[in-house]
């Protein structure tokens, strides 16, 4: 049986391997760590949990132009699959799907209790929940990146970095 | 195929392999070695491909099934369905959406469904602007070229290529070098045409009957973008993505990426649930929140049958429904490796399973094109994550072409297998030739020295090369007059007295006519360890015309391997086979060829030689009986395609070390002779490029001997290294 921390380090390793940091923080000083490791403009989505909020400096409910000058975007993670060091992004009507998709900086909140261990977890999780509500996710893993100009490129439409804050 | 035609093809493959050649076999061994390294990552790498399977199998099983369900769910969601019986029905269908949208601009991800019904083109004509938004696909747009890469279409272009395309097309400022510069070049540019786009168009990998839900595996997070920003979404889908339920896909998220590039999961596989639920970005109204208002979105789901739905009534075709396009196996393949798809592919898809695509979308005359390029070898079988007898399905098209039927893409589903006809000109002269090697050899081996020296004579060359197309840079094997069996009748009785085991050493064609010392070689070591041997005369495999898709002769030739073998089955001895090539009939494609009864006993207890020599040695034969290595004698070893794939390599490795030799292997999937096919004068630069990459770590092991199972292997490792390799067996000989 895997307990909650091996699963976590598992994520922290696998999530490594593709350059992406994680973050621990307590829900109270969540603001102020985005904010410390956010630049500057940035956009966001509200997080769906309670009690937590995003800083000032996040734009949510953004226009196009804010889109398109922001550097950084934060949204929430539903899931992390530790076996694979993947985010699962869900798109919402606030707008997380752009706001973590036209930025250079990604930062993902992630509560510690939502990282599953694999594949098999998180696709029972889809399907209970895709059948529910209809919804949308990505499985993000690492940057966006491409191959296609003769070497490995980070940043090929989506984000060149992403950060993760894990809250418990 | 004529002199001339031929000589074209030769001309054709040359110049892919000087232009394009490079990039398309770096590209493909990294994604190849990403493969191994990813998969042998996983817990349970079988299980996975197992249930992969399963649910492909199920899901075409109940196809109109799915397709109903998936059409109600999606209306429920919100979309809309159309299925599309043949390419110009969808474009028109597309067409029409685009119309209706008002569309001036449509921004695309990369979708192979949409290549294949030209839909770009179809949309041009009716001016609407068509952007690949996959740096990929975007490079081949600008220059106008085709795939050669089902997963990186622009494989076959280095980085100064496209630096140079994007100098002409665009003369930026600062001149473009690095990849990173090359990179934010064009997602700047393509940022700007996705911002004013009206329409966004995606294929879909794989789709959720019972949400749905579209999986999408990218890696650059343009089809997010083209999906999220414009207010309408088509999705363009052969009708065979369909699986049950959203847990069916996880086996498929798993295998995918590490199939195909060797990445464990790339960076984006999207789960949309068209219309999506998050807001549209609407760059014409830049100073308006993105979440005011109604999100109002539509979604078009065109389901292309274009002959998918006959293919899956076709017994043979069918198979290749329940491919994922992941191009495990155009990156495994030898051949692809050197000369890439503009070579080795059809009107749209590439690499082996290509021509099942090709003869069930196009027909058989595109699928004729390029058939020929899959030389049988097998790697690709253990590649495939959802386990296509990938080989068969090239040998069952083959057959087809031979028969002359190339006419209408559906010919064969009125007519059948028929017999090979070789009476009458149908399979070419070349591959009737190829395809009959016994009688060759058994007329050579009669008439031999003569048949050597005529085979070897300038004219007779000469003859060779203008009627079959025999290259001339080739020398055909010399014949022995001795065959092996006349050779084992005649011999002096050196059998053990009270032997533990009975085995038939099966004269392959090969051992029996041409390499007879390893047959004898054979027989001195089995006897070394205590076992009776006797070599039956027995015909042929029916290997070579099975490479020439003559089907019925070589069930014919396994009929009578199976007749010629039964009485001694019955006795309980074992079949003993040297030809790795003849091994692979035995175990495997003898399945398809003959009725359970007869293939069973034989498939279960035909063993490789140097596998049935580690079972004894393990079972406690002493190797000392064997000839062992001096001190620290080397061994370069190159093991047989076929023979990797029944994963029997790894058994003469042991026998080797524990005789003492220190064994270095190749890592190349095939020698590039597979048969007949180095050969043929149309493919023997191909051939060569293909061995060369295995005669670079021949010499570079530098080994004292060099060692291959397989006589192709034998017959090209002779000719890049100008000294021919011996069988391992005859250097484990107790006569050596
Ligand atoms: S046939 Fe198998 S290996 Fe080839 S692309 Fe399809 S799924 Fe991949």
């Amino acid at each position: 049986m895997t307990t909650r921390s091996d699963t976590y380090d598992r994520f922290a390793d696998k999530a490594a391997a593709y350059d992406v940091e994680l973050t621990r923080t307590e829900v109270e000083s969540l603001p102020e760590t985005i904010s410390d490791m956010l630049e500057t403009p940035a956009v966001g989505a509200p997080l769906p949990w309670d009690g937590c909020s995003l800083p000032e400096s996040v734009t949510t409910d953004p226009t196009p132009a804010q889109l398109n000058a922001a550097v950084s975007g934060v949204t929430a993670a539903s899931l992390a699959v530790a076996d694979y060091g993947s985010l699962v992004l869900e798109a919402t009507p606030g707008g997380a799907e752009p706001a973590s998709l036209f930025v250079d900086e990604h930062v993902a909140v992630l509560r510690e209790q939502d990282i599953v261990p694999d594949m098999a977890a998180a696709f029972k999780w889809f399907g209970d929940r895709f059948r529910e509500t209809r919804g949308s996710a990505i499985i993000a893993t690492g940057p966006s990146a491409t191959a296609d100009m003769g070497a490995l490129v980070k940043g090929a439409h989506g984000p060149k970095t992403v950060h993760v804050v894990v809250i418990p | 195929m004529s002199t001339d035609s031929r000589a074209a093809k030769a001309a054709r493959i040359r110049e892919l392999l000087d232009t394009e050649g490079e990039a398309v076999a770096t590209n493909t061994r990294g994604f190849n070695q990403g493969r191994y390294d990813s998969v042998a990552r996983l817990e349970d790498y079988e299980g996975l491909k197992d249930e992969a399977r399963a649910i492909k199998e199920d899901a075409i099983e109940r196809l109109p099934e799915l397709l109903d369900e998936l059409t109600e769910t999606i209306e429920e969601n919100g979309g809309t369905v159309y299925v599309a019986e043949d390419a110009a029905d969808a474009n028109e269908y597309i067409a029409d959406v685009c119309a209706d949208a008002e569309a001036d601009r449509v921004v695309k991800s990369k979708s192979m469904t949409s290549e294949e019904i030209e839909v770009n083109d179809h949309l041009h004509s009716r001016d609407v602007d068509v952007v690949e938004t996959d740096l990929g696909e975007w490079v081949l747009q600008l220059a106008d070229e085709a795939p050669s890469h089902i997963v990186a279409p622009a494989i076959h272009k280095s980085r100064q290529g496209i630096a140079e395309l994007f100098e002409e097309r665009f003369d930026p400022d600062e001149p473009l070098e690095t990849a990173e510069e090359l990179t934010m070049f064009a997602r700047e540019k393509l940022g700007e045409r996705i911002e004013g786009a009206d329409v966004g168009m995606t294929g879909a990998n794989f789709l959720t009957a019972d949400t749905g839900t579209m999986a999408l595996v990218t890696s650059e997070g343009n089809a997010r973008k083209s999906v999220t920003v414009p207010d309408t979404h088509v999705a363009v889908a052969g009708v065979e993505k369909i699986v049950p339920s959203v847990e069916d896909l996880r086996p498929f998220v798993e295998l995918i990426g590490r199939s195909g590039t060797g990445q464990d999961i790339t960076s984006y596989v999207s789960l949309f649930t068209p219309p999506i639920d998050s807001p549209t970005v609407d760059f014409d109204d830049p100073d308006t929140p993105i979440t005011d208002g109604e999100i109002d979105r539509e979604f078009h789901l065109v389901l292309i049958d274009n002959g998918r739905l006959a293919m899956r009534e076709d017994p043979d075709l069918k198979e290749t429904l329940y491919c994922i396009r992941c191009s495990a196996c155009s990156n495994t393949c030898a051949n692809f490796q050197s000369v890439g798809g503009h070579a080795f592919g059809g009107e749209t898809y590439s690499g082996g399973i290509a021509t099942g695509w090709e003869a069930g979308i196009e027909g058989l005359d595109t699928a004729a094109e390029f058939n020929d390029l899959c030389t049988g070898c097998s790697r690709c079988v253990e590649a495939c994550p959802v386990k296509i007898d990938i080989p068969w399905i090239n040998t069952v098209v083959r057959n087809r072409i031979n028969e002359g039927g190339n006419g209408g893409r559906f010919d064969f589903l009125v007519n059948g297998l028929s017999p090979d006809a070789e009476d009458d000109a149908s399979p070419t002269l070349q591959k009737r030739v190829f395809g009959n090697f016994e009688t060759l050899a058994k007329l050579g081996s009669a008439t031999a020295p003569l048949s050597n020296w005529m085979a070897h004579s300038r004219p007779v060359g000469w003859l060779l090369e203008r009627t079959l197309g025999v290259d001339h840079r080739r020398e055909f094997p010399a014949f022995r007059r001795q065959t092996l069996v006349k050779w084992a009748r005649d011999r002096d009785g050196t059998a053990p007295t009270d032997p533990e085991r009975r085995v038939v050493l099966y004269p392959d064609v090969y051992t029996n006519y041409m390499l007879v010392e390893r047959g004898k070689a054979a027989v001195r070591a089995l006897e070394a360890l205590g076992v009776a041997v006797e070599v039956p005369s027995v015909p042929g495999s029916g290997r070579p015309p099975l490479s020439q898709g003559m089907i019925d002769t070589a069930r014919a030739k396994a009929e009578g391997v199976a007749e010629a073998l039964d009485p001694y089955l019955e006795d309980g001895d074992d079949i003993v086979v040297i030809e790795p090539s003849d091994l692979a009939m035995f175990t495997g494609d003898y399945e398809r060829l003959l009725p359970a009864e007869d293939y069973e006993p034989l498939a279960a207890n035909s063993y490789e030689l140097i596998e049935y020599v580690y079972g004894l040695l393990e079972n406690g034969a002493s190797p000392e009986t064997l000839s062992v290595a001096d001190s620290s004698e080397t061994v370069a070893y190159h093991s047989h395609c076929q023979q990797r794939t029944m994963s029997l390599e790894a058994h003469t490795v042991a026998v080797l070390t524990e005789c003492g030799y220190d064994v270095t292997t190749s890592d190349v999937e095939c020698c590039g002779m597979a048969g007949s096919f180095g050969y043929k004068s149309q493919y023997y630069d191909l051939s060569m490029d293909v061995g060369e990459n295995l005669a670079g770590q021949l010499r570079e092991a530098d080994a004292d001997h060099v060692l291959a199972s397989g006589t192709s292997c034998t017959d090209q490792i002779g000719d890049l290294l100008a000294s021919e390799p011996r069988h391992p067996i005859e250097l484990l000989d107790p006569a050596r």
